[in-house]
């Protein structure tokens, strides 16, 4: 049936019109559900939406069982009071950030590699290589903001990650065993060192536990030159987990 | 030695009890690379196996079939969780130490659940093959990747879901999907680059040797993939595989000839993956009888005269014993009730074929069912009793033979199967003498699909359809422990020293993992 084109033109209208309630609709709940942590998309302190890519959402459906569940281990929590219609109108959103332009970075990429190798590599794994004391950057360009890297360079603590809590257990028999906390319950406490051994503490054989608490176990590299740091972070933006 | 061990295992690093004892470690799917899922130890025995308790579980957080054999290193148990997830755990309290999860793509085919067989370990890697059809290769300490290649593309219906083996510097991955029409492999790959050394194609091209067992061009849906973990001979240097079902799995009518190499057992030499000898089970088959089991590689006197053999105790209701240096056939025995082929072989192994055991449209009974004699579960052999404990299951099925154009990536079985409607699946324990074929002992344990283990200290581990975990005499098959777990086994039980120093018996059931020892024992020193 053909209709008269008045009604055409109504329905086309109508359905621009939903198009972009749908949106708006998306960017309201965004702000209000997903902002606090993941900013614009780009500045948070959550995973940079600004990328064609997420890792933990290779599909649109992930991406909603994600926005739904949230990541189990990570901080990525599950949303409360979203219908299943708001979760894809937020899911519709991401996806629309995640195909406009990404920041443009000041920085060597290549300087910042170099830097990385000699300061940080020691600590932090990129693509298989590199120490387990830190958390592996192999993507933590799709993860983090460059304002975040920023800030979690010059100011750690102030960017504590869950799961890397410095400790330095003492045990009786003067031994002092100094690495990350992997667990700790009554009876035992478990840690990684910087060799990559995981070692299994009886608590009744220490003499001693000093936590890192709220302090990283990483150093607060504020006296880098601007440039390095830029150059540092141009780099770390880079690493996109391929 | 006492305060030194005693020392390092409640002060000091965990890894430093690697060699401990001989058996403390559990490093290979089978515990041994000669496929024997047999422990050394001795701190549990006949005698005071009644006093096994739970020590500790760990829970997953999925609601998939978990059919891990974990492998254990100075007291670190590696495990992989369905699909194919990673996880380390402390073996004194069961806690996780780090923890390797990985994103999926959706909609991977996959013919029976999103499952994973377990973890290889070496040197300071775990390597672990993917439901994607990838080969990773994770940091020991804390679960970074170090690499990941795609093994196979997954859209076309391949996926890993076997544990990798460890062979020198490299490590073997296996191939599933043969409910796809995928074309089976088996590759090797450099442990430590991830770069691809060599790839045994199951099904030749068209134009190689074996090309000829199959009709037409049907060569290029025959599937014979490798998803159960083979066996290794260092002093042959030869890897031995069992080889899947060819495909389609129920309608052969496109497929004439033997469809080699599916239903076979196939030597590879280790460094080239050249194929030394092959042996076929179950030439043409047309009810999924998957020679995937692991071969077991025994040194034994055999009438008189030394040889090297692999036992094999088929799918298909046959026990097979082979010279494993030529691939000679020695030994054939029906060890299950079958209806598929004449009870007797022939002098070079092959069967007879049984009229009427053709899939119809309307239906065929044949003995066993497509989930055969056996299946994945491990087998174990003891060294000391020189028995062979087969976990074993006896049930008919009816077959239905259907069209089925192949697509890549969709299902490509031209049929499908029912269990004997009336009757109820059987199973049990046996314990097979290999000189013999037959067996000395059975113990009923209704269709289980647990594995067995054997110890030194005279037991045999294995689980009851129900869930319920035992422990046998292995002399007797007397039961003299049992614990109800609660939750039904698809996996295969290991032993090792724990973080306590103790032995421990871990398996999984249900959705967690179980580890048993003696609470009241001192550790081991």
């Amino acid at each position: 049936m053909q209709l008269p084109a008045p009604f055409r033109r109504l329905i086309f209208l109508a359905l621009i019109c939903a198009s972009a309630s749908f949106a708006q609709q998306g960017e309201r709940l965004y702000k209000f559900h997903c902002a606090f942590c993941h900013g614009k998309g780009d500045d948070g302190m959550a995973a940079n939406l600004v990328s064609p890519k997420l890792p933990h959402a290779p599909s649109d459906a992930a991406l909603a069982n994600i926005i739904r569940n949230g990541i189990p281990g990570t901080d990525m929590p599950a949303s409360l009071g979203m219908t299943d219609a708001e979760i894809r109108q937020v899911a519709t959103y991401v996806r629309a950030l995640g195909r406009t332009a990404p920041q443009k970075v000041a920085g060597d990429a290549a300087k910042g590699q170099a830097a990385f190798d000699k300061q940080c590599r020691g600590c932090h794994m990129v693509k298989g290589s590199g120490g387990v004391m830190g958390p592996d950057l192999s993507d933590i360009g799709l993860r983090r903001s460059p304002a975040n890297l920023k800030s979690s360079i010059v100011e750690p603590d102030a960017n504590l990650v869950a799961g890397w809590q410095g400790i330095t257990v003492k045990t009786k028999d003067g031994k002092s065993v100094r690495g990350i906390k992997l667990n700790e319950d009554m009876l035992t406490i478990h840690v990684r060192t910087a060799d990559g051994k995981i070692q299994s503490i009886a608590k009744n054989q220490t003499s001693g536990i000093e936590r890192a608490g709220a302090k990283s176990t990483m150093p607060a590299f504020k006296q880098l030159p601007a440039a390095d740091l830029d150059n540092l972070i141009a780099y770390l933006f880079t690493l996109r987990g391929e | 030695m006492k305060t030194l061990l005693t020392s390092l295992i409640f002060t000091g690093a965990i890894f430093a009890q690697t060699g401990a004892q001989t058996g403390a470690d559990w490093l290979h799917y089978q515990g041994n690379q000669e496929g024997f899922r047999f422990s050394p130890l001795t701190q549990v025995t006949r005698a005071n196996a009644g006093k096994l308790q739970p020590l500790w579980s760990y829970q997953i957080d999925k609601t998939d079939k978990f059919e891990v054999s974990p492998v254990v290193r100075g007291g670190i148990m590696y495990i992989s969780e369905p699909p194919s997830d990673v996880t380390a755990l402390e073996t004194r309290s069961g806690k996780v130490l780090w923890k390797y999860r990985r994103v999926y793509p959706d909609n991977i085919p996959t013919c029976c659940g999103r499952v994973n067989r377990g973890v290889a370990i070496s040197g300071d890697r775990i390597y672990v093959g993917t439901l994607d059809a990838h080969l990773v290769a994770l940091d020991a300490s804390s679960g970074n990747v170090i690499w990941d290649v795609e093994v196979a593309d997954f859209h076309k219906g391949y996926s890993s879901t076997v544990a990798p083996m460890i062979v020198k510097d490299k490590v073997i991955i296996g191939s599933a999907g043969g409910e796809f029409g995928v074309r089976g492999y088996l590759a090797a790959y450099d442990a430590k680059t991830g770069k691809q050394a060599w790839r045994f194609w199951t099904v030749p091209a068209a134009g190689e040797p074996g090309s000829e067992t199959w009709a037409g061009t049907s060569m290029k849906t025959g599937s014979a993939t490798t998803w159960v973990t083979g066996a290794y001979d260092p002093g042959l240097n030869t890897l031995y595989w069992g080889t899947g079902n060819p495909g389609p799995d129920w309608n052969p009518k496109t497929r004439a000839g033997d469809n080699l190499y599916s239903d076979s057992i196939i030597a590879l030499d280790a460094d080239t993956g050249k194929l030394k000898w092959h042996f076929q089970f179950t030439p043409h088959d047309m009810w999924d009888l998957d020679s995937t089991q692991t071969p077991i590689l025994v040194d034994a006197n055999w009438k008189g005269q030394a040889r090297k053999l692999v036992l094999f105790a088929n799918r298909n209701c046959f026990y097979y014993v082979l010279d494993r240096t030529t691939g000679e056939f020695l030994l054939g025995k029906q060890y299950v009730r079958q209806t598929w082929a004449e009870p007797t072989l022939s002098d070079k192994g092959r069967p007879t074929l049984k009229a009427g055991t053709t899939p119809t449209e309307q239906g065929t009974t044949v003995y066993p069912n497509s989930p055969g004699a056996t299946n994945y579960q491990a087998a174990a052999y003891s060294p000391n009793t020189k028995l062979h404990y087969v976990m074993t299951r006896d049930e008919g099925g009816v077959f239905y033979s259907g069209d089925d154009t192949y697509k890549a990536g969709s299902w490509f079985l031209a049929g499908r199967f029912v269990s004997k409607p009336g009757e109820d699946a059987t199973g049990g324990v046996k314990a097979m003498d290999p000189m013999t074929g037959t067996a000395k002992w059975t113990f009923e344990t209704g269709p289980s699909w647990s594995g067995v283990l054997a110890t030194a200290g005279g037991l045999v581990f294995t689980a009851m359809a129900d869930g319920d975990m035992i422990a046998l005499d292995d002399a007797t098959g007397k039961l003299l422990w049992r614990y109800p777990m609660g939750g039904k086994v698809n996996a295969d039980p290991v032993s090792y020293v724990g973080a306590d120093g103790k032995q421990q018996i871990a398996i999984a059931s249900g959705h967690a993992i179980f580890a048993f020892g003696l609470r009241d024992t001192p550790p081991i020193n």
